[in-house]
């Protein structure tokens, strides 16, 4: 096995939440980052379900990874992440059954999620397991982070409340505060992941992509 | 042997499939009683829910211990008893009525009946033959309110629920659906606490025993004709409200339990 150092696993663990944040610099997993944040309930939920699921798979690819064929190593890859998340699915139907409810077709979805194919090829294949298995937590983090910022924003300002307990009273229900019906709508993650890419990248400008081509001048406007 | 040549591929696949399949299905097999309690449990929360009678705190096994669950031919308005003419299936049912899916009958063969479209008015097209209904008690076990299951079609989805009523059979107790996909705070205000408050006190049957149950547009005020009868409309989701007008009206009516109604009417509850 090899020893890595602290300040490498520290790397490991936190670069990818702002650094290299799955969401907001590779764009992965957005699909789910749209789905499932109109409550902070099944955001947390999806949240720990995705980072164990990426830490698990990382670190089981890993274990295998100078046996597997290169000829089929995508599939064997699939193969385990879709057992962690129906082992995962079953574990939430049996013992978080509303939540489960709620979360419907998406923790199956983590199969086709992008993180967790991508740190398994990116990373799994080519590290032993214990620091690809910080890599998954830390990309799980990552993640986290960001489905948290827009879960918040969502559930407080879509419909007043925070883990369904009500922080700003709503009109309906006879107080002052009148929902943004669009923050419950997936489009809204949308505009919030923008938003948020676009401070990190102020802030951070090493994040900007370098543009593929250039619009070069008017051609016709040279003769002149 | 080269990680790359035909046999240690085929290996490689066989043994990871072995042990995926068996690490799922060992999950799978082993949380499937707390799975099928669960979901048990949730249907009588929300059974309980409808007839107002959840209570926080309280365990829900032990408030459903005041409920009858009863399996009644929706044609006949009859209840199922046993008898030398019963299938095994519906045998089956009487062995444990508690178990019977009737949204699953509603998709087996042999146990639906398919609606015409002039009289489907809730869009659901196959019927189950059998319905569970519930009648919940009081301390001295005298029937309080009757529960009757309902779904149909709003704008996105296919809404599921339970309404109930007084023993008079007209008098709303409590309405509510627990399985819907309709817009987060347009059609999905059907959750609304507020707007299942409307319910409870109104009538759905006139004088004549017709259902008169109708969800308006706009609010209903003081001065609205006939306003027990009416309910008011969903703001911005007009076509889930039409769609909850609709299948309350077409399961009080004649081809849901309106059989079931008149019998209990003419007998007694």
């Amino acid at each position: 096995m090899s020893d890595i150092s602290m300040t490498d696993t520290k790397k490991v663990l936190f670069g990818p939440i702002v650094d290299t944040n799955p969401i907001v610099l590779q764009i992965l997993g957005i699909c789910s980052a749209l789905a499932v944040t109109s409550n902070l309930n099944t955001t947390i939920t999806m949240c720990l379900a995705l980072t164990l699921v990426t830490a698990f798979s990382s670190f089981f690819i890993s274990i295998i990874r100078n046996q597997i064929p290169s000829s089929i190593r995508i599939i064997v890859q699939m193969a385990i992440i879709a057992s962690l998340v129906i082992v995962v699915d079953q574990f939430l139907k049996a013992y978080a059954y509303s939540v489960s409810k709620s979360l419907s077709v998406f923790v199956g979805l983590i199969i086709t999620n992008c993180i967790v194919m991508g740190r398994a090829e990116a990373y799994a294949m080519k590290n032993p397991p214990i620091p690809s298995f910080i890599d998954g937590i830390g990309n799980g983090l990552g993640y986290s982070v960001i489905l948290l910022i827009l879960g918040v924003i969502r559930e407080l300002f879509g419909s007043g409340k925070l883990f369904g307990i009500e922080v700003l009273p709503v009109v309906n229900d006879g107080g002052w505060y009148v929902p943004n019906g669009m923050l419950l709508l997936p489009p809204s993650a949308f505009f919030l992941i923008g938003l948020i890419i676009w401070a990190l990248r102020s802030w951070k400008p090493e994040q900007v992509e370098q543009p593929d081509f250039k619009i070069s001048s008017n051609t016709k406007a040279s003769h002149h | 042997m080269s990680n790359d040549s035909t046999g240690k591929t085929l290996t490689v696949a066989f043994i990871l499939c072995i042990v995926c399949s068996i690490v799922v299905s060992s999950a799978a097999v082993i949380l499937k009683p707390m799975q099928l309690e669960n979901k048990l449990l949730d249907k009588k929360q929300n059974i309980l829910a409808a007839a107002g009678l959840l209570k926080e705190g309280i365990d829900v096994d032990e408030l459903f211990k005041n409920i009858d669950v009863k399996i009644v031919n929706r044609e006949t308005g009859r209840y199922l008893e046993s008898g030398p003419t019963l299938e095994a299936w519906e045998k089956s049912i009487l062995d444990n009525p508690e178990a019977y899916d009737q949204r699953k009958a509603a998709k087996t063969i042999g146990r639906f009946t398919e609606l015409s479209s002039e009289k489907d008015i809730a869009s659901i097209r196959k019927q189950a033959k059998y319905a569970t209904v519930y009648h919940s008690k009081d301390a001295d076990g005298n029937v309080e309110a009757v529960i009757l299951p309902m779904h149909g079609y709003g704008l996105w989805s296919t809404l599921y629920g339970f309404i109930a009523l007084k023993t008079d059979l007209s008098t709303v107790v409590g309405l509510g659906f627990y399985e819907h996909a309709e817009t987060p705070g347009l059609g999905g205000e059907v959750d609304n606490p507020k707007w299942k408050a409307l319910w409870p006190g109104k009538q759905v049957f006139d004088a004549e025993g017709n259902v008169d149950i109708a969800i308006i547009k706009g609010s209903v005020g003081a001065t609205t004709k006939n306003a027990e009868h009416k309910i008011d409309g969903l703001a911005g989701a007009t076509l889930t409200s039409r769609g909850v007008d609709n299948l309350v009206n077409f399961w009080l009516g004649k081809d849901g339990f309106g059989p079931y109604l008149a019998k209990l009417k003419a007998e007694g509850v």
